[in-house]
């Protein structure tokens, strides 16, 4: 089992960025389903989930969104492959320990996926650039509806889909945005966002490590609740508070060109030296430095092309991505020392930024 | 950030600090990078605090059921210790257990979204002929022909018209 040919192939994640990706990178859709008079995945024998997987794989051959996909059983992929369906966002690290009987159905263009006996028997995905929640539910839903022509649901009129953990019952459904907010980071206006977005019923994601940005300023919000609204109530109210989110980072970008523009130049100036001539970078940092030269592609101080490599570099910088690029495991050490060089190629032509803002003078 | 947090598991320095409000309340959670790891929280996909607190909001006092799921031999310990049910039936073998939680966990206790209609046609189809098949032979057993008559043509009629719209093309 190979996953080189998805490697191989282009997909909505790593190329399609465009100025509609600049602060929504992506948006994501994840449905829980479960079939009707089965054992959820963590309380059935193997055999059991054996029998759940190929029932499923067969009804997800059948429909017309999975045309050759690629059909991965996770104990037969090396656990290289599995990291990098994990920082591809195709699978979680929960699939990815499973037990027996787990598989990944994956869409040629990796824009729909399934996980099989994860926490629930299904985990249907699916991904689009940019911030398009409703064309994404538009997607899932008929995605799921002609899966359900083939399986019956775990579904009670009152309680909706029955997922495994009563936190995901009713609709099952988790819809999130992968947001990068750099201005926030820098204007220490975070947190802030986060408790405003809590209070929302809103989920922010993201690590923080001692206060500073450890993640290349990205993070995802999504719903916490499941049950109780319509999924087209749910993608509202998400919407609402991603605009809100998209506003204020705006603002903190206008305030700290407006404060010291210098100091902001200051910074991206610097990480696109670091890039072109470092020789070690730790994953953090490189993640940071990408991340303040795409806020430099939003600001034009970078030309626009910038952003389809960055995006593919926040993945390819990645340690899973990184070994497969080198055929085989890599000590961390060595790994930033590879990571440096990669980063070094890939910015060795692009354009120096160009510091002139059409700015209020 | 002055004084380091530590890991509310196991002690070592946290570096993932995590805040919800759920039922209008905040609750905290601070872990290190390999708690939150092993949690799924440094996990793209999803992660819900609620999760983790299933387990500090059920009531340790509440006695443990001993009864267990009928389909699955679930039992309530199981849940305690998990947060996570065995199979679709728990959900009715343990209502009483589920009900207070859902109250504080979601927006409502009530789901209003979308419904598998095609599912629940083909189990209501597949149940009504089931039935329909238990009155023929009781019929047939009991001599009562006219009816055995009625109940076949009903089930012939019901399978033309589950023909006519096949809920499954090939």
């Amino acid at each position: 089992m190979s996953i080189s040919s998805l490697m191989a192939t282009p997909s909505e994640l790593t190329d399609s960025a465009s100025a509609k990706t600049a602060i929504v990178l992506m948006t994501r859709i994840r449905l829980a389903r479960n079939l009707a008079g089965q054992r959820f995945p963590g309380w059935a024998e193997k055999s059991r989930r054996t029998a759940v997987l190929a029932e499923c794989r067969d009804a997800i051959a059948a429909t017309p969104q999975m045309k050759k996909p690629h059909d991965l059983p996770i104990d037969r992929l090396s656990e290289l492959e599995r990291l990098i369906l994990v920082e591809r966002h195709l699978i979680s690290r929960e699939l990815s320990g499973s037990k027996g009987g787990a598989g990944a159905i994956i869409s040629n263009d990796q824009a729909v996926s399934v996980m099989i006996n994860e926490e629930d028997h299904l985990r249907i995905q699916v991904l689009r650039a940019g911030f398009q929640l409703k064309r994404a539910w538009n997607a899932i839903d008929d995605f799921d509806s002609a899966l359900e022509e083939r399986l019956d649901y775990a579904f009670s009129p009152s309680l909706g889909y029955l997922t495994a953990c009563p936190t995901n019952l009713g609709t099952g459904m988790r819809a999130s945005a992968m947001m990068h907010l750099p201005a926030l980071i820098i204007a220490n206006q975070m947190e802030k966002v986060v408790r405003a977005v809590n209070q929302l019923g809103m989920v922010v994601r993201g690590l923080f490590g001692e206060g500073s940005d450890a993640s290349g300023s990205i993070f995802q919000i999504s719903n916490q609740t499941t049950l109780g609204e319509t999924e087209e109530e749910i993608i509202k109210r998400l919407g609402t508070v991603l605009n809100s989110i998209i506003e204020h980072e705006l603002n903190a970008r206008a305030k700290l060109l407006e404060a010291d523009a210098n100091k902001l130049f200051d910074k991206i100036g610097r990480a696109y030296g670091i890039l072109q001539n470092s020789h070690v970078l730790s994953s953090s940092e490189a993640m940071n430095l990408l991340s303040l030269l795409r806020l430099g592609v939003d600001l034009k101080i970078m030309p626009d092309s910038g952003r389809a490599l960055i995006d593919r570099l926040f993945i390819e910088a990645q340690p899973g991505h990184l070994q497969y690029l080198q055929k085989g495991e890599i000590e961390p050490a060595q790994r930033d020392i590879l990571r440096a060089a990669l980063l070094r190629t890939e910015f060795a032509n692009q354009p120096k930024p160009s510091f002139t803002l059409p700015g209020p003078n | 950030m002055a004084s380091p947090l530590k890991c509310d598991i196991c002690d070592k320095p946290a570096t993932v600090h995590l805040t919800q409000i759920l039922n209008n309340q905040a609750h905290k959670v601070d872990l290190c990078e390999d708690c939150a790891r092993a949690k799924g929280i440094t996990d793209s996909s999803d992660f819900s605090l609620a999760d983790l607190l299933i387990k500090a909001s059920l009531n340790p006092e509440t006695p443990v059921d001993a009864g267990a799921c009928e389909q699955c031999g679930f039992t309530q310990a199981d849940f305690k210790k998990s947060g996570r049910f065995g199979c679709p039936s728990c959900y009715d073998a343990f209502r009483g257990l589920l009900e207070p939680m859902l109250d504080g966990m979601h927006k409502g206790v009530v789901h209003t979204g979308k419904v598998p209609t095609r599912a629940l046609e083909r189990k209501s189809l597949h149940d009504r002929l089931a039935k329909l098949e238990l009155d023929l032979t009781d019929a047939v057993k009991s001599e009562r022909f006219e009816e055995a008559a009625r109940y076949r043509d009903e089930i012939n009629q019901v399978r033309q018209s589950a023909g006519r719209n096949p809920p499954a093309k090939p």
